[in-house]
Parts: C-alpha cells; sequence; structure tokens
C-alpha cells in the first residue's frame, strides 16, 4: 500500500513545473514573435503548431500523463483525434464544392444577391442615438 | 486483508493512512477510488475539447468563406483598439494563465506533500491570477461595445473600413464573443471551484493520501489553458 502512495507523491515536482512553465512563456514570445513575420499562409500553421506544443507541454507535465496511467492519455488523445476527423472531414467537404450555392438555383449568374437579413445596418438603426442617418437609407 | 477489513469499519480510530475518512466503501483501495475519479474527470475534459472543437471547426469554416472580412475585422482590432494593444491583451492574458497553471500545480504538489500552508497559498494566487485575466476580458470587451462590435444581428459599428461585407465581420464578431465568453464562463467556473478548494484545505481537508478534488479541480484548470493556447494565435495573432 505505501508503494502506491509514493507512486502519487514523488512524481514531478517544483523543478520540473518551473522549467516547465518557463519553457511554455518562452514559446509564447516565439508566438508572438512569429506572427510579426508575413508567412503567408504559413503563419496558421506556425502558429497552431507551436500551440500544440504548449498544449502537449501542459498535458504531459502540468497534467501529469506523463507519469500516469496510460488510459488517461489514451482519452485525452482521442478527444483530439475526434477532433480532428471532424476538422478533416468538414474542410474536405467544403474544399471540394466549386460553388456554395445549389445546384439547381436557376440563373446563377444574373440572379439578385439574396436579402441580406442578418444584416442590420440596413433594415434598423446601427446606433440607437443617432437615428437620422438610418432614417435616410430607407427612403 | 483481515487487517484492511478491521480498518475500514473502525471508523477512524486509528488515523492509519490505511483507513481515510473519504474512503467510500464500493472502492478496495484509496488508489482505486483515486484513478476512478481522475478517469472520470479525464472523460468530461475530453467532451470540453469537443465542446471547444466545435467551436473551432466553425470558426475555421467561416474564416473560410469570409477570408477577406476576418483578416480585415483583426486588423481592425488591431488599429481600434489602442494601437497595438490588442495583441497584448491576449499575449497578456496568455503569460496570466501559464503562470495561473503552474501555481495551480504548485497546489497540487503542496497537498500531495501534506503542506497545507502552501496549498492555500498557491490556491488564493491562482484564484488572483484568474481575476487577472478576467479583469482585462473586462477591458477588452468594454472597448468593443463601445464601438458596437458585437456578434451577429446585434453588429452595428459605423466606420469606413468596416462597412462593406457586414455580414463577415458579424460572423467573426459572434465567434469572438461565443468561443472567448465560453472560455471566459469556465474561468467563472474554475474560480468557484478554487474557492471551494480553498475553503476545504484551510479546514485540512487534503492530505497526501486524499487529495482528489484539489487535482481533479486542476486537471480542469490546465485544460482552460490549453483551450486559450489555441484561442491566442486564432483571435489576436493571425493576420
Amino acid at each position: 500500500m505505501s508503494s502506491h502512495t509514493e507512486s502519487h507523491t514523488h512524481h514531478g515536482g517544483p523543478k520540473i513545473y518551473t522549467a516547465n512553465l518557463l519553457a511554455l512563456l518562452f514559446l509564447t514570445v516565439i508566438t508572438v514573435a512569429a506572427a510579426s513575420f508575413n508567412f503567408g499562409s504559413a503563419n496558421v500553421v506556425i502558429a497552431l503548431a507551436i500551440a500544440t506544443v504548449k498544449a502537449t507541454l501542459v498535458g504531459l507535465f502540468f497534467m501529469h500523463l506523463i507519469w500516469d496511467k496510460p488510459v488517461n492519455a489514451i482519452i485525452a488523445i482521442a478527444g483530439f483525434l475526434f477532433l480532428g476527423i471532424f476538422l478533416m472531414f468538414d474542410f474536405i467537404d467544403v474544399g471540394s464544392r466549386v460553388n456554395l450555392q445549389p445546384r439547381n438555383m436557376p440563373n446563377m449568374e444574373n440572379a439578385t444577391p439574396a436579402p441580406d437579413t442578418m444584416n442590420p445596418l440596413k433594415t434598423a438603426p446601427p446606433k440607437p442615438l443617432e437615428p437620422a442617418p438610418a432614417a435616410e437609407e430607407h427612403k | 486483508m483481515s487487517t484492511t477489513t478491521t480498518d475500514v469499519h473502525s471508523h477512524g480510530e486509528h488515523g492509519d493512512h490505511e483507513h481515510n475518512p473519504y474512503h467510500q466503501h464500493h472502492f478496495a483501495t484509496m488508489e482505486q477510488q483515486f484513478d476512478t475519479s481522475k478517469l472520470g474527470m479525464w472523460l468530461f475534459l475530453a467532451t470540453e475539447i469537443l465542446l471547444f472543437g466545435g467551436l473551432f471547426v466553425g470558426f475555421g469554416l467561416m474564416q473560410h468563406r469570409y477570408p477577406r472580412e476576418f483578416i480585415e475585422a483583426h486588423e481592425h482590432l488591431k488599429q481600434l483598439v489602442a494601437g497595438q494593444l490588442f495583441p497584448l491583451y491576449g499575449a497578456l492574458n496568455t503569460m496570466v494563465l501559464l503562470v495561473s497553471s503552474w501555481t495551480m500545480v504548485m497546489g497540487v504538489n503542496a497537498a500531495q506533500t501534506d503542506q497545507k500552508k502552501k496549498l492555500v497559498r498557491y490556491l488564493v494566487i491562482t484564484i488572483l491570477l484568474a481575476c487577472v485575466f478576467l479583469v482585462v476580458k473586462y477591458v477588452e470587451y468594454s472597448h468593443k461595445f463601445n464601438d458596437h462590435l458585437l456578434p451577429g444581428m446585434f453588429y452595428g459599428h459605423q466606420s469606413e473600413d468596416l462597412i462593406k461585407g457586414t455580414h463577415g465581420y458579424a460572423t467573426f464578431f459572434a465567434f469572438y464573443f461565443m468561443m472567448t465568453g465560453l472560455h471566459g464562463i469556465h474561468v467563472l467556473v474554475g474560480i468557484g471551484l478554487l474557492s471551494w478548494l480553498v475553503m476545504r484545505a484551510r479546514r485540512g481537508d487534503f492530505t497526501s493520501s486524499y487529495y482528489t478534488p484539489v487535482d481533479l479541480v486542476g486537471l480542469y484548470w490546465h485544460i482552460v489553458d490549453v483551450i486559450w493556447i489555441y484561442l491566442f494565435p486564432l483571435y489576436y495573432l493571425i493576420s
């Protein structure tokens, strides 16, 4: 029994946690620095890659996954794995569509644009304090 | 085996660490009880990952739909909110949350090593850092409320560069407020849980043989941190 108790208390430790915190803060600085350069579309990939490294560090050391029973890590990885499947299939779907409009919609090119019902600027005064310009729009 | 059985039935008379008042009788050992609780917590955390994951996927899809508007809304935020302050808010809050994760794990470590005063101190610091996070959030939100940069149908910002394609901007701010707002609610819940831990820790509930709530709230707090680690570059940096 006492060996079980030890298995909880003797892993980790302040030194490892502090080193982990410093690594995480350093990676945050790198993320901010990397965002100021223009790598084109790679910026998103770089930012998310660094974020994943940070999340892994938090998971492994702060959340004790590296010392835990593997079942907890399996659940955590499964969460991200299914999120990845979700993300991947959604983007395959959207990316493989030539046009997001329905195929049987008539007069695709000459069609009048759909009513912008979600746009409050055209239907309601945007600022309640200034009703005058909005009233002109209605005329 | 027989000694363990007598221990379980003689409540607290021996003060032996084999029998803990928090030991529930349907678990064979405290370790089994701890592992079971932790497994349940991890299952909950997996649902949290999927909850925020759905919003992240939605954000990605809408950015694909309105690429120009999303980037412009982001650029606009940068200029509007006191110069370059906007990404700094995000960076500051990232640092605050990372340090609070460290104080949290140090608190768990203090609980594991029977250091009651240290545990209370680290928990209180974690709560204070969570409050700092929310104050920065408040300042950030109030800027946007002032400029009518609001989600969906409430969007009413009027300026020359953001007036066209309002639908895209309204969508951007819908995602911005839903994701950071849901995250903020998680921080609030975390403050509540941490306050409960402080109360119990002061009462002396937690020892090296029973600190399950400290550990589980710690896990919750770290997942809130992990979510912010992803939110930060997506909303504050990418342009």
